[in-house]
């Protein structure tokens, strides 16, 4: 297997608390409407009154999310410009020169990884800070996190570490393109609930 | 909520007067005899090693510089590493220092900081002198150059010191700039070398669990260093939400490393906070302004089910029950009497007190044995249930569970109440000396309104000191760093008016960065640079063992000053320049500064010079050791009494019971229906609990309406599905939030994370008002009540009943 570089998510312990966001745009001089990484806030279940008490069996937890560089990148497959290519280390970056903006990628991704830069009229997306991990550096997000739950490294390795990546709502199921990401679930989201994403309007840019 | 730390008053035992006296003590102490090490029987800490690589990449014109997040009021210390190209911020990422340890760990800055470039370039930064032309509060202004400004200032406070006297002058009690010399301190030395201003005592943030956490333990140095949560074994997160307030820097990551290592975590809160999220291993939710009556009912069981500490109350605690009551109150109510309902034929019961707290008795059952059972135990209450009416009894009734279940004193135990850091208090946060007030009077910090109104007529039964009557109403108010004139205090629309009246407060200068509502309403608005454009230094917040120095990364742009600046020169005006500044520019008052760590918490620390040339923006020094709070009294009783009457934690107070104010200031810890609530007649009308909480993007009203911060958490009210579908109301309408004291419509978002009966309108937004006076953008502080707590006269900002309606329907 080619090298293919990952990222590790430990949604158990992550407060949503978005510092991977804002250090992501920040690295990445983002202006306001584009955000490479987004934090789904998501909760289910129900409350129930009893006389004068409630109880609830409500869970909740939150995805920190960005582009999953995966093993089979549909962004790659439906550019018609071959904009999108795949470095070696597995980081699926976009061409500037070649992109014509036409948003075919970001229609085509289960993620909402790619946003179309309207100014440059290029698509813009999660590079995996692939300059600071030249320089040996963390990813900004990854070094960013109070809660340290976010790693980067390679696939195989954080695999034999935390185990493969499992489906967890809302992202798409994992066999769709095989994202290059795991992430240890939250206990609550073990169970089946009426999940629901309830900060929709912060990660509007992805496409549900 | 509202705008503030403190001011950490009642550091001992004070009854009577609150004076903040916690820098002079400390400083105090170094001075007879050095202060204590650290506790040598604390628990070991085990290392954790972690390594971040760090690689430093210079190039293009680009200077790398380690420098403290700009100190607001959060309760965070981080480091930012900011690239700065020919005087511009271009990036900022965070502390990197490798290692990472339990004992050492990085100081990584939240969002806050991580989006300070938009706040620091914003485009509605204040940039030149302004005097008002159109009515107080109408927000036209017109610039004037600095001569004039200070010309201004300096002719009316000559004025008023000379019509009415310095008591007639307010600073008012402001957070927004905590740094040495940025900030309120540096008005406050002037005010003092010019005569003086009405003093106060007393926080927005605090007022309750300051004040009343002496009466049990004689101190508020209550709390381990957070190091020792990690050998905790059961953790109740009561109302305590540090993911999002971030109650110190790493508090969040320290709590995910004790449960790591076996702690069960339970959170005890209206709302599943983020902290609940990612911390609790159970949420339980409670109505607000109840928490006495589960802490009550836990204590029913406990005592009923004899899982108290029997040996622990007998040698440390006075008033547990009539074998140990203070002398004269042998026949009085002791703490047992209470709880078994001895005297009032009420038992607090489980039963009783799931009616109170909507929380099922056989939940209050279970998490009272977990907590009496599992050893060593902490309670960690928040500070949001303190701004309450009564704010003063969830302070004093969580200290006593603490201690009736023994977890005072100990390696993963934790006392309760203010819990300021073992052994020594913790961080200064400002050493900047302000010199004496020559005016001895001092108001509670939430009572400014009524010193404007009827001052003269204000005395002891208004938490007056010092004085037995004001003698004067306010004339002159000079707010510097600080939004509390309007925004953060509470009922906005009370304070606006009072404020416009010209013929109360004469004249208002505001000192700030931005236009805020508060200085909307100036007559002369002071522009000020911001910390990155300054030297400073900062030591932590409430916990923290290190000196964080904020170098002077880039030049004050426009016609912006340092705060340190305008008071200087004012000074000049005044004629008080040398004795203001003795010949220090801002940097040398830095380096005086560092001379105090160095002779008190930190005798290593480097001058400033090297410190700076290090470049790692922090010097630390590790926790290997945690001390632990009240460990010596614990094992000597006898030779290290507490600061109380009776040298032992107090369960009874005789303090209190001498007050003769027993249904509002009872001897031992009650629940007392709050003035505002569902259970009262007012709830006919006002059916919703609302709630104020410290939200993510801000830290009070410090970076509201930041874009990237916006984005990521916009302002909206929060309600639980249930009460929206009652009242026709989905996701994302605009609705009508209202009361007696005045209305907001504003976005809201439904989330079952919220209990039923519940809103929460984060606190610190803007006050925006239409043309009919209805707030836009969301400041709960429009719902606000201005009725304050009986013992600590402080606010009481969170108990608030509302009604809520679509927008427009």
């Amino acid at each position: 297997m080619a090298k293919q570089k990952a990222f590790y998510f430990d949604s158990s312990r992550c407060s949503g608390c978005k510092t991977c966001q804002i250090a992501c745009k920040d690295k990445h001089n983002l202006h306001n409407a584009i955000k490479w990484r987004t934090v789904y806030e998501v909760c289910g279940g129900h409350w129930i009154q009893n006389d004068q008490t409630w109880t609830s069996n409500i869970g909740a937890y939150y995805v920190s999310m960005s582009c999953n560089h995966c093993q089979d990148p549909i962004c790659m497959k439906s550019c018609p410009n071959k904009a999108i290519y795949k470095t070696e280390e597995g980081v699926v970056l976009i061409d500037e020169s070649r992109c014509m903006g036409c948003q075919y990628c970001e229609w085509a991704c289960p993620y909402g990884a790619l946003t179309l830069d309207q100014e440059k009229g290029v698509m813009t997306k999660c590079t995996l800070c692939y300059d600071y991990l030249e320089e040996g550096k963390l990813p900004a997000c990854v070094a960013a996190c109070p809660m340290r739950v976010l790693e980067v490294g390679d696939l195989d390795e954080l695999e034999r570490k935390y185990g493969k990546h499992d489906n967890i709502f809302p992202l798409p199921p994992v066999h769709h393109t095989q994202p290059s990401l795991i992430i240890t679930k939250h206990p609550s989201a073990q169970k089946s609930k009426n999940w629901k994403i309830i900060n929709q309007e912060e990660v509007k840019n992805a496409s549900h | 909520m509202h705008d503030s730390k403190k001011e950490k008053s009642d550091q001992t035992f004070s009854l009577d007067s609150a004076i903040d006296r916690r820098s002079f003590i400390k400083l105090g102490a170094f001075l007879t005899g050095g202060i204590m090490l650290s506790g040598t029987f604390a628990a070991c800490v085990k290392e954790l090693e972690r390594t971040v690589g760090v690689v430093e990449s210079e190039h293009n014109g680009v200077k790398i510089i380690r420098a403290g997040c700009p100190a607001h009021n959060c309760g965070g210390r981080c480091v930012l590493k900011l690239h700065v190209k020919e005087g511009e911020v271009i990036r900022i990422e965070t502390d990197d220092r490798p290692g990472d340890t339990l004992a050492d760990p990085q100081l990584r800055a939240c969002i806050r900081g991580r989006a300070y470039r938009r706040r620091q370039y914003h485009q509605d930064r204040l940039k030149y002198p302004l005097k008002r032309v159109g009515k107080r509060g109408e927000g036209k202004f017109e610039r004037i150059s600095w001569d004039e400004a200070l010309d201004t200032m300096a002719s009316q406070l000559k004025r008023v010191k000379a019509q009415y006297g310095n008591s007639a002058i307010l600073l008012p009690y402001g957070t927004g700039s905590y740094n040495q010399v940025n900030g309120r301190q540096t008005a406050a030395r002037l005010l003092n070398l010019f005569g003086g201003s009405l003093g106060y005592y007393n926080s927005y943030s605090w007022a309750c669990i300051s004040k009343a956490t002496p009466y049990v333990y004689g101190t508020n140095v209550t709390g381990n260093q957070r190091q020792d949560w990690v050998n905790s074994k059961y953790i109740l997160m009561w109302g305590w939400n540090p993911s999002e307030m971030r109650d110190g820097t790493n508090s969040e990551y320290f709590l995910k490393l004790a449960r790591e290592r076996g702690a069960r975590v339970v959170c005890i809160d209206p709302r599943m906070t983020m902290s609940a999220v990612a911390l609790a291993d159970e949420w339980i939710p409670i109505r607000p302004g109840t928490d006495v009556a589960m802490m009550s009912a836990m204590a029913h069981v406990i005592i009923t089910e004899d899982l108290h500490d029997k040996g622990f109350i007998e040698r440390c605690c006075s008033g547990f029950d009539r074998t140990q009551m203070p002398e004269g109150c042998e026949n009085e109510e002791s703490y047992k009497d209470y709880i078994l309902g001895t005297f009032d034929n009420q038992p607090k019961t489980p039963e009783w007190a799931e009616a109170v707290t909507g929380i099922p008795k056989k939940t209050i059952i279970r998490i009272a044995r977990e907590f009496g059972q599992t050893k060593p135990a902490m309670l960690y209450q928040g500070y949001g249930m303190q701004r309450r009416a009564y704010g003063e009894q969830p302070v004093l009734a969580g200290c006593v569970l603490a201690a009736i279940t023994g977890n005072v004193g100990i390696p993963g135990g934790w006392a309760s109440g203010i819990a300021l850091q073992a052994d020594d208090g913790g961080p200064f946060w400002n050493v900047f000396p302000t010199g004496r007030n020559p005016v001895k009077a001092r108001i509670p910090v939430f009572l400014w309104t009524e010193a404007i109104t009827r001052g003269k007529e204000m005395g002891k039964e208004d938490g007056v000191v010092n004085a037995e009557k004001l003698d004067n109403n306010i004339k002159l108010i000079w707010t510097v760093a600080s939004n509390t004139l309007i925004n953060q205090h509470a009922d906005v629309n009370r304070t606006a008016k009072i404020l416009k009246d010209e013929s109360l407060v004469e004249f208002i200068a505001v000192q700030d960065q931005f236009m805020t509502p508060s200085a909307r309403f100036a007559d002369l608005v002071l522009p000020v640079c911001t910390q990155l454009e300054v030297w400073g230094l900062q030591d932590g917040w409430k916990y923290g063992d290190e000196v964080i120095l904020n170098p002077q990364v880039t030049n004050p742009p426009d016609e912006t000053k340092s705060d340190y600046q305008i008071c200087s020169e004012l000074a000049a005006k005044l004629g008080l320049e040398k004795a203001y500044t003795q010949n220090r520019s801002e940097k040398d008052w830095i380096v005086w500064a560092l001379g105090v760590y160095r002779r008190t918490r930190f005798p290593e620390v480097p001058r400033l010079n090297k410190f700076r040339d290090k470049n790692k923006g922090v010097y630390s020094t590790p926790v290997k050791n945690p001390a632990i709070a009240l460990e010596d009294f614990r094992k000597y009783p006898q030779q290290h009494p507490l600061n109380t009457p009776t040298g032992k934690i107090e369960l009874f107070s005789k303090p209190l019971f001498d007050m003769n104010k027993p249904a509002e200031i009872p001897a031992v810890p009650k629940y007392i229906q709050e003035w505002e609530s569902p259970f009262g007649k007012e709830s006919e009308k006002y059916p919703l609990q609302a709630l104020g909480h410290h939200y993510m993007p801000r830290v009070h009203s410090t970076h509201d309406g930041i874009d990237w911060l916006d984005e990521a958490f916009p302002q909206r009210a929060f309600m639980n599905p249930l009460d929206a579908e009652k009242r026709g109301i989905q996701n994302g309408d605009e609705v009508l939030i209202y009361n007696d004291r005045g209305k907001i419509i504003m976005p809201c978002r439904l989330t079952p994370k919220m209990m039923p009966g519940v809103m929460d309108i984060p606190q610190g937004a803007w006050w925006t008002p239409d043309e009919d006076g209805i707030d836009r953008r969301g400041n709960i502080n429009v719902l606000t009540s201005h009725k304050w707590t009986p013992l600590a006269f402080g606010n009481a900002q969170h108990t608030i009943m509302v009604q809520v309606k679509k927008a427009n329907a």
